[in-house]
């Protein structure tokens, strides 16, 4: 018996694509155990978004899966049925979305949408209302009766995104998805909202998948984290040991520009010298290579594989060869 | 549901508010009134003729005066007003059912049913409005029923663009990837999260449209083409007025006044509703 919840196995997934396939992930390998708080981080356009989508299987209709699974508690989610997804989805997989203005149905009450939401469950409206109205109280909106008759626009962001976690965490889901949920907030919100989940979490023993572009926020919240470089892992680890000991020269220069203050924000990452490789047309080799100060020969024609170090340390670097082989 | 009728009291007080709302709103609720209680309104009997007194002006006996077989004009064009609503209304909201249902299916199904239903609105709004009805009329003779048909398919497809151009861009709005990711089903994504957003802009443009249906139940009765003679419609009265006018232009005005008060009335009470329930609806999103 595993506490294994969701297993990222290989996956590698492309866009369809006018200018030929766009492998936006390749060969994507990670584990969320139960209960755990994985962090994803990486700039825009590393896939974290696809990720997530591919994950929902709510993916844009040029999506093409090409290889590797998505086990959800052992079963492979690029298999199961739409009905069986659909069950799945806010039930046992939740998400949150990042920018809280646009995630609420603007002409219904927040009331209307929390009762909406519970339509699976066999209770009474007035046991949905209450419901809705303990899990409001529960992410700290103040009186919450009263506040459930209200529309999204009568909510302030940082509100309105209380009220997006309250909805992902009514149906007690083994797992959250927070896609960037504070990135459309200010520092003191944020700093709020993510000691709210922290305690949700602890009260819910839920799994959270966290993506965000604020390492600072990463390391406050995070047990582990998936460090993502232009659709590919390019290290994984516990937060102590990836800050500590990071053995992928992106991750340090990432950790080396936002040094991981919740409180002392980078809003968007740190630009390093360089450019993305194209992922229509990828070049061979280390992606990192053109953006690397330590790149040698090696790193221009074979592709680093991701190694584990050390027990749940994975990096894809030559760099780590070199020092194997010494 | 005592939610909703909050909601419809704040609209109203919304258009009461705006002068040229209040106006609408008032000219409306006359016209409703005098249709609803046409019966007890009407001093005559209005197919009732009375050769004796025909092509009289106005008088207090008859306050618009007589027609050519001396039926009270002001009686015709209160039930008439009966005649045009019982066109309009039941068009107007047939069409506005229908085409939001098409709509809705063709801007959230697939392309093929979204691409034959547009060929579907487009056929439809090729025909010209007279045309069509020449030609229903001459399968099915000229009724009330007729022009209600007329009337509601030819609007079909206005009713069914706006709803699909709506649908596709709700379709693509967070809030509702945000429902999808939430278990929703496709019923429920329609039903309960876009219809409340979509039927707010159709029951605007249900307002406006409705001028446009009296006047051309009018048209299509002053073409002969509308409810059959006795009937009083007002674009019957405008006929025969028109006919009449060296004698008496007592029945042009009595044709002619009601449709204009009528397509200002539900005109103004329309843009005074799209203002109240438009920045609303963008202040929520
Ligand atoms: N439907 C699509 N068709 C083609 N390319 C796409 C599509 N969706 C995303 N992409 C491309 O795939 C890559 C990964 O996109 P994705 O949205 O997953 O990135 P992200 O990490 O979520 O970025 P951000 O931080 O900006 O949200 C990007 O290069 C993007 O341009
Ligand atoms: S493999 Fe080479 S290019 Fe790639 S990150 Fe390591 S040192 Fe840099
Ligand atoms: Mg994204």
């Amino acid at each position: 018996m595993t506490d294994t919840l969701l297993e990222i196995d290989h996956l590698s997934v492309d866009y369809e694509t006018g200018r030929g396939d766009l492998k936006a992930l390749r060969d994507i390998t990670f584990d969320v155990n139960k209960g755990e708080i994985v962090g994803i981080v990486g700039e825009s356009g590393c896939g974290k978004s696809t990720l997530i989508s591919s994950i929902l299987r709510l993916t844009a209709p040029n999506t093409r899966f090409r290889e590797g699974e998505i086990r959800f508690k052992g079963q492979d989610l690029l298999q199961a049925s739409e009905r069986h997804m659909r069950d799945l989805r806010g039930a046992d997989i939740s998400i949150v979305f990042q920018d809280p203005m646009q995630t609420h149905n603007p002409v219904l009450t927040i009331g209307q949408q929390m009762l909406d939401i519970q339509h699976r469950s066999k209770q009474s409206k007035a046991d949905k209302l209450a419901h809705a109205a303990k899990m409001l109280g529960a992410v700290g909106i103040p009186d919450p009766e009263a506040r459930l008759k209200q529309y999204p626009h009568e909510f302030s962001g940082g509100m309105r995104q209380r009220i997006a976690i309250a909805m992902a965490l009514m149906s007690e889901p083994d797992l959250l998805i927070a896609d960037e949920p504070t990135t459309a907030l200010d520092a003191t919100l944020e700093v709020q909202i993510i000691e709210r989940l922290q305690e949700l979490q602890r009260e819910f023993h839920c799994a959270i998948l966290f993506i965000s572009h604020h390492l600072g926020v990463i390391a406050e919240l995070c047990d582990r984290v998936v460090v993502m470089y232009a659709g590919a892992v390019v290290e994984s680890g516990e937060v102590r040991e990836i800050f500590h000991n990071s053995k992928h020269p992106y991750t340090r220069r990432l950790i080396e520009c936002d040094p991981g203050h919740i409180k002392e924000r980078a809003r968007v990452l740190p630009t390093i010298p360089g450019e993305v490789p194209d992922l229509a047309n990828l070049p061979g080799g280390c992606i990192f290579r053109d953006r690397c100060d330590q790149a040698m020969a090696r790193c221009a024609t074979e592709v680093p594989p991701l190694d584990q170090l050390k027990e749940g340390h994975h990096a894809a670097c030559w760099l780590n060869h070199e020092e194997v082989t010494t | 549901m005592e939610k909703s009728h909050s909601e419809l009291g704040q609209i109203i007080v919304g258009v009461a508010r705006d002068p040229l709302g209040l106006m609408g709103l008032i000219i409306v609720g006359v016209i409703v009134f005098c249709a609803i209680f046409a019966y007890w309104i009407v001093p005559y009997d209005p197919i009732a003729m009375d050769i004796k007194s025909r092509l009289q002006g106005p008088s207090s006996a008859h306050l618009l005066g007589t027609d050519q077989l001396g039926r009270d004009t002001f009686s015709r064009v209160i039930a008439g007003g009966q005649v045009a609503l019982k066109v309009a209304l039941p068009a107007v909201f047939g069409a506005m059912a229908i085409g939001l249902t098409l709509g809705m299916i063709a801007g959230y199904g697939p392309k093929w049913l979204d691409n034959l239903l547009m060929l579907f609105f487009d056929t439809i709004r090729s025909f010209p409005t007279v045309m069509f009805a020449l030609a229903v009329v001459a399968l099915i003779g000229p009724s009330l029923q007729t022009v209600v048909f007329v009337v509601m398919a030819t609007s079909i497809p206005t009713y069914g663009r706006v709803a699909r151009t709506q649908t596709l861009t709700l379709r693509n709005s967070e809030f509702i990837l945000a429902e999808r990711s939430m278990g929703a089903s496709m019923a429920r994504i329609l039903g309960v999260h876009m219809l409340p957003n979509i039927i707010g802009v159709l029951a605007v443009l249900a307002a406006m449209d409705i001028p446009t249906v009296i006047a051309l139940e009018a048209g299509l009765s002053f073409l002969g083409l509308g409810v059959k003679p006795p009937t009083p419609s007002w674009g019957a009265l405008l006929k025969d007025g028109y006919s009449l006018i060296r004698q008496t232009p007592w029945l042009v005005v009595g044709g002619g006044l009601p449709i204009i008060l009528a397509t200002l009335g539900f005109t103004f009470l329309g843009e005074s509703l799209r203002d109240v329930v438009d920045p609303k609806l963008r202040k929520q999103r």
